[in-house]
């Protein structure tokens, strides 16, 4: 039930996300989801795509610094009270979230939340025990 | 093994009884004889006579390289030429080369010196020594030369160049031990391996390399693709050449420094002042023995640090540690001296950056305060993806340098491929203090 995140060390100067776009542009990656963790000095741009592998070898052709991380995406109602509850599931069962993201489909019924777990197997389990819907990661990969 | 057991292995007390006697003779000597010295000695106001004991040699004026072009070329030569035997010069990439002379006891001196270099390496009287060293006026090839046949191990004077030609006579000849620079040896192997030759099915046991810089990252490479055990020799021509200090194979840990012919001390290349065994500056060596060129507390601008902990090769000798750069290079931050090679090995020390680099050296604001930046690159390997690991990584770089210097800085971590390599004059340094 993991979905393959990939991670892109990048600089914090003008123009190297720009960069990033342009070598999945034209590498023919589509983007599903993404977001950026920054600091004054560096930022980390994560990336679900269509096709990982595509992905990973157009960048490190290019000399980009690429990680690869397990994440687990669940769907969520998209109304009011959607995230809150799954989040009160995890910190009841005291599991930590790493990070997370979310984007809405654009079928508009149920938003797609991404999340980092320190223990992703636990996490995993119980989200599944408590009747939330993890996704499989070739179902992300094709929204 | 040992060559020499009467003067590599002797008690302290010894060794500095010898050195006493021999620099007493020479203060005496240089005084008398180099027009150089007596100015120099009369405007300290110290004479010969007021050398009683090895602290005093504190009392003498430094000799630089200056002054060695000032006399260009045997100003300061402390014999006449009737009884120099042998020049040699440097290259002399600034300026005028610099001349040395040797009479017969010089080269004999030397000589002795580069059979015990050899035997320390593991070289015993029946070893081919394949010499790649270049012969000429630069002190390598023939110091070698001599030191080999001395020992009474066979002596291939390749000199260098014409690899190919080497690679034929490494095959053919069957030499057991190689004498060049180490990055001469690693082409060799490069060159070997496009001829169709196997390095390692070669009959060598040891190298014997020196002249240039080389880090022990370089050691392990040229043992693993040379089947070889690598040793380090060091020397500069105003000194003697090569065979002022060599490592032992047992060890292979610090070079050690024929003292009973050379006196080393380390001091902070900015004051002078002599600095404890451990502690990183530069090297200057007095020649106890010379006739021909003897010099009085010459400074190297080599960057080195000594030790007098025993050998377990049986050695009583002092040792120095591989070179770490050129005194040139310091940077004084917040009044500690700082040397660029210092945070280098810091970074090769670790596992999850590549090891290269820019200081960044700066003023902030009306205060004097200053900041170190490093730039460095991390490795694919290391890159979990998370924040928090990328800031620890950094916060770890930054507590070893401040561990090791006492300085701290900030680390900047880079996207690989952005720093300059070092391939030929990279700039490792850029001090925005002094615009």
């Amino acid at each position: 039930m993991r979905v393959e995140q990939i991670s892109v060390f990048l600089e914090n100067k003008a123009g190297r996300l720009a960069e990033v776009a342009r070598i999945l542009s034209e590498a023919g990656v589509n983007i599903r989801a993404l977001s950026l963790a920054d600091t004054s000095d560096f930022g980390i741009f994560r990336l679900i795509v269509d096709n990982n592998d595509k992905a990973k070898t157009a960048l490190k052709e290019q000399g980009l610094t690429v990680g690869k991380t397990d994440v687990v995406a669940v769907e969520v109602d998209d109304r009011p009270g959607g995230l809150s509850r799954i989040l009160d599931i995890l910190s009841k069962e005291q599991i930590n979230v790493e990070y997370m993201y979310a984007f809405v489909q654009h079928s508009g019924k149920d938003a797609v939340i991404i999340f980092r777990f320190d223990d992703i197997d636990a996490a995993i389990k119980l989200l599944m025990e408590k009747g939330v819907k993890v996704i499989e990661g070739k179902t992300v990969y094709t929204l | 093994m040992i060559y020499d057991e009467e003067f590599e292995a002797l008690p302290r007390e010894a060794i500095e009884a010898i050195q006493l006697k021999r620099l007493r003779d020479l203060a005496e000597r240089v005084y008398a004889t180099v027009p150089f010295y007596k100015k120099a000695f009369d405007e300290r106001g110290v004479k010969p006579d007021d050398i009683k004991s090895l602290e005093d040699l504190q009392k003498l004026p430094f000799t630089m390289k200056q002054d060695l072009r000032d006399n260009y070329p045997f100003g300061m030569f402390a014999t006449p030429m009737e009884n120099v035997v042998r020049i040699h010069a440097s290259s002399g990439t600034t300026g005028k080369p610099t001349v040395v002379g040797y009479t017969r006891r010089d080269i004999n001196t030397w000589s002795e010196l580069m059979a015990r270099t050899l035997a320390a390496a593991g070289t015993h009287r029946g070893d081919i020594v394949h010499n790649a060293y270049g012969y000429g006026l630069f002190t390598g090839g023939l110091g070698f030369h001599y030191g080999a046949e001395r020992l009474g191990a066979s002596v291939i004077p390749v000199s260098g160049g014409n690899t190919k030609r080497q690679i034929l006579l490494m095959k053919d000849f069957g030499p057991t031990v190689l004498t060049c620079t180490p990055s001469y040896s690693l082409h060799l192997f490069d060159v070997a391996g496009e001829a169709g030759v196997d390095f390692r099915s070669l009959k060598f046991k040891v190298g014997v390399f020196g002249a240039e810089p080389w880090t022990e990252n370089i050691r392990n490479e040229i043992e693993n693709k040379l089947g070889l055990d690598a040793v380090d020799v060091y020397g500069l021509s105003e000194i003697i050449g090569p065979g002022v200090s060599a490592e032992c194979v047992e060890a292979k840990n610090g070079l050690h420094i024929f003292e009973d012919h050379f006196i080393p001390e380390i001091i902070d290349p900015q004051t002078g002042e002599p600095l404890p065994y451990g502690e990183v500056g530069e090297l200057v060596f007095t020649t106890l023995t010379k006739q021909a060129f003897p010099l009085i507390r010459y400074r190297t601008r080599d960057l080195s640090v000594l030790y007098r902990e025993p050998c377990k090769c049986g050695r009583t000798l002092v040792r120095m540690g591989r070179i770490m750069g050129r005194s040139d290079d310091m940077l004084i931050i917040r009044g500690v001296n700082v040397f660029p090679s210092q945070i280098e090995s810091v970074l090769m020390s670790r596992k999850d950056i590549a090891p290269h680099y820019v200081l960044i050296v700066d003023r902030k604001g009306h205060m004097d305060t200053l900041e170190v930046e490093v730039e460095v690159e991390i490795k694919e390997e290391a890159f979990s993806g998370a924040v928090k690991d990328l800031q620890n990584m950094g916060r770890d770089i930054e507590k070893d340098i401040k561990d090791l210097l006492g300085v701290s800085c900030k680390v900047r971590l880079v996207e690989p491929k952005t720093i300059q390599r070092s391939e030929g004059k990279a700039q490792r340094v850029i001090d925005k203090r002094k615009t």
